[in-house]
């Protein structure tokens, strides 16, 4: 039924109208008097040292990449959660091997010190 | 009972959304009040009871004060992105609702009527998928602040929302499993059918979930993005007035949907316990309400007062997750960010793993035995109490998280608190010679050398 997904289309009208009309209303309706000690970024009352925009640690990036293969794991183990009865046994075990493949990558990278954060 | 006409399907949509619309907004004010008077009582305080009688217009003074009040933004922000940020915050914390059945469908003159905003068929994915879009309007904020903060905060956010994602996710698999289907609406008719709230057969799971939703919801214990002691408020150091409002809105908004998700796929939704009269389910385009012992479907009776009933249950289902989430805030202390990455990818993960192997080979088996009804629910209920009380005994031995806890030791005096050193990596693995700290000899101090 495509005529279902009306009543979402309407919701994310809506809350992107509020969401805009929130920021709007706020740019016109509150009252500015900006002096440049305003201005300045907080960094407990300190004029702000050095650039914020510096390198930042690579431990970051490790989770960023881990998430994309097991959050992908977790949206192919979806389709299979939801047709497993129906699969039986057969599919269960194709799916095992999936896992089991999954999970020696995670072994690897926690082996690595992929996963600490120290 | 017939379905609606296109006509009245559209009129009665628009009336779903904005009263739905409308009434989650009112909650989330109210939820706030709710949250300083909680952390109030609490602390042994009064907490907000001046505005109106026991501080119940308190959300309407806090909104005109956020209005009217002076709004800064830095000089060295990124404009472009400052005020777009708060606007991704509160759009996906908003629209998430649509999925949610929140009654029983109650019957009009002009046929019968949903209580849910959208019964799209791809129900809870389309839950994942906008609650991952809040990652966004985090980490924008604090990128584009240009504070070391906000900075500081945005990353954090980023990466623990990311992390337990993928926990979230696995949790959710073990009830796609025994719902057989993605939509809430089925999830909570299985729910009804089996006779049992998959909190029970599911209920390593639920814990899984639970504890997700609120490293999601960036709360405590998992509120290291704002950690108010250390990063001022975070990634939204730099906003005021009515964007740093944005923030709070969809935080708890956020608070919200996901409390109405613990209580629909964990709590039966807005089914009333123990009372069958209001089982209700769309079956080949017909309202029924189960099946009888011949297989053929039985029509329901769908009425005002049922429905006004299971909203009443679903609502104190989900007023119940949401005071848990404020009890916890101002009870749990803050963990460290090493530990909230412990927890989510050495714990969550690979137990949740395990978790979906033994719940489907359980599932698979009790099918192929011919094991339905109570039984089956009963069975699972063993097998999932088993995983879950081996889970807290093999994790919980004095340290889920590793290295955090204190611990009574047999060495230390009786009943004293001995640090748990156990975790600690520095005692296994010396530091390497040539990065050791040597004695300074002419008494600077100590140099590294390489």
């Amino acid at each position: 039924m495509s005529s279902s997904y009306l009543p979402v289309l309407i919701l994310l009208g809506l809350s992107a109208v509020n969401a805009v009309g929130m920021v709007v209303a706020s740019q016109i309706l509150n009252p500015r008097r900006a002096t440049s000690e305003k201005d300045m970024p907080y960094e407990s009352g300190m004029v702000p040292l050095g650039d914020t925009r510096a390198r930042f640690s690579v431990k970051f990036y490790m989770v960023a990449i881990s998430f994309i293969i097991f959050d992908l794991e977790a949206i192919f183990l979806i389709p299979w959660a939801v047709e497993m009865r129906t699969l039986g046994w057969e599919g269960f075990a194709v799916m095992s091997i999936f896992l089991a493949v999954l999970v020696v990558g995670l072994v690897y990278e926690w082996k690595k010190g992929g996963l600490d954060w120290e | 009972m017939d379905e609606l006409s296109s006509t009245a399907f559209v009129i009665s949509s628009m009336i779903k959304v904005t009263a739905a619309f409308t009434l989650m907004m009112a909650v989330v004010a109210y939820m706030t009040l709710a949250e300083r008077r909680v952390s109030a009582f609490i602390q042994d305080r009064l907490g907000p009871n001046r505005v109106g009688k026991f501080g119940l217009l308190q959300p309407v003074a806090d909104g005109i004060k956020n209005i009217v009040k002076e709004e800064t933004m830095p000089a060295t922000a990124n404009r472009r992105f400052f005020l777009l940020a708060p606007m991704l915050a509160i759009f996906p914390a908003v629209v998430v609702f649509a999925v949610i059945p929140f009654a029983a469908p109650l019957p009009t003159p002009w046929g019968v009527v949903d209580m849910i905003i959208a019964d799209i068929p791809v129900g809870m994915l389309y839950v994942l998928a906008f609650s991952s879009l809040g990652v966004y309007g985090m980490f924008l904020a604090g990128w584009a602040s240009n504070n070391k903060y906000a900075f500081l905060g945005g990353l954090r956010s980023s990466s623990q929302m990311i992390s337990y994602e993928v926990a979230l996710g696995l949790s959710l698999v073990p009830v796609f499993m025994l719902a057989g289907n993605v939509t809430l609406t089925e999830i909570v008719w299985q729910q009804q059918q089996l006779g049992f709230w998959y909190v029970l057969p599911l209920s390593l799971a639920f814990i899984f979930f639970v504890i997700s939703a609120f490293a999601e919801t960036n709360r405590l214990p998992f509120d290291l993005p704002e950690a108010e002691s250390e990063l001022v408020t975070g990634y939204h150091t730099e906003y005021s007035s009515m964007k740093f409002s944005m923030f709070m809105i969809a935080e708890y908004a956020h608070i919200l949907t996901v409390s109405a998700l613990m209580a629909t796929l964990f709590l039966g939704g807005w089914s009333v316990p123990f009372w069958s009269g209001d089982h209700m389910f769309w079956y080949d385009g017909v309202l029924i309400s189960g099946f009888n012992a011949a297989g053929e479907a039985m029509a329901a009776e769908p009425a005002v007062w049922k429905t006004l009933l299971t909203f009443a249950a679903f609502g104190v289902k989900t007023l119940f997750f949401v005071g848990v989430f404020i009890w916890v805030r101002w009870t749990l202390p803050r963990f460290r960010y090493d530990q909230v990455m412990h927890l989510g990818w050495k714990v969550l993960l690979p137990v949740s793993i395990a978790y979906v192997a033994l719940l489907g080979a359980t599932i698979l088996l009790l099918d192929q035995m011919g094991v339905t009804g109570f039984a089956f629910g009963a069975i699972l209920t063993l097998v999932s109490g088993a995983a879950t009380l081996a889970f807290i005994f093999f994790m919980d031995r004095g340290r889920v998280m590793e290295g955090a806890s204190v611990a009574s030791s047999p060495r230390g005096p009786r009943g004293a608190i001995v640090p748990d050193t156990r975790g600690v990596r520095e005692l296994r693995d010396p530091v390497p010679a040539a990065l050791q700290v040597r004695e300074d000899k002419s008494g600077s101090g100590p140099t590294v050398t390489h």
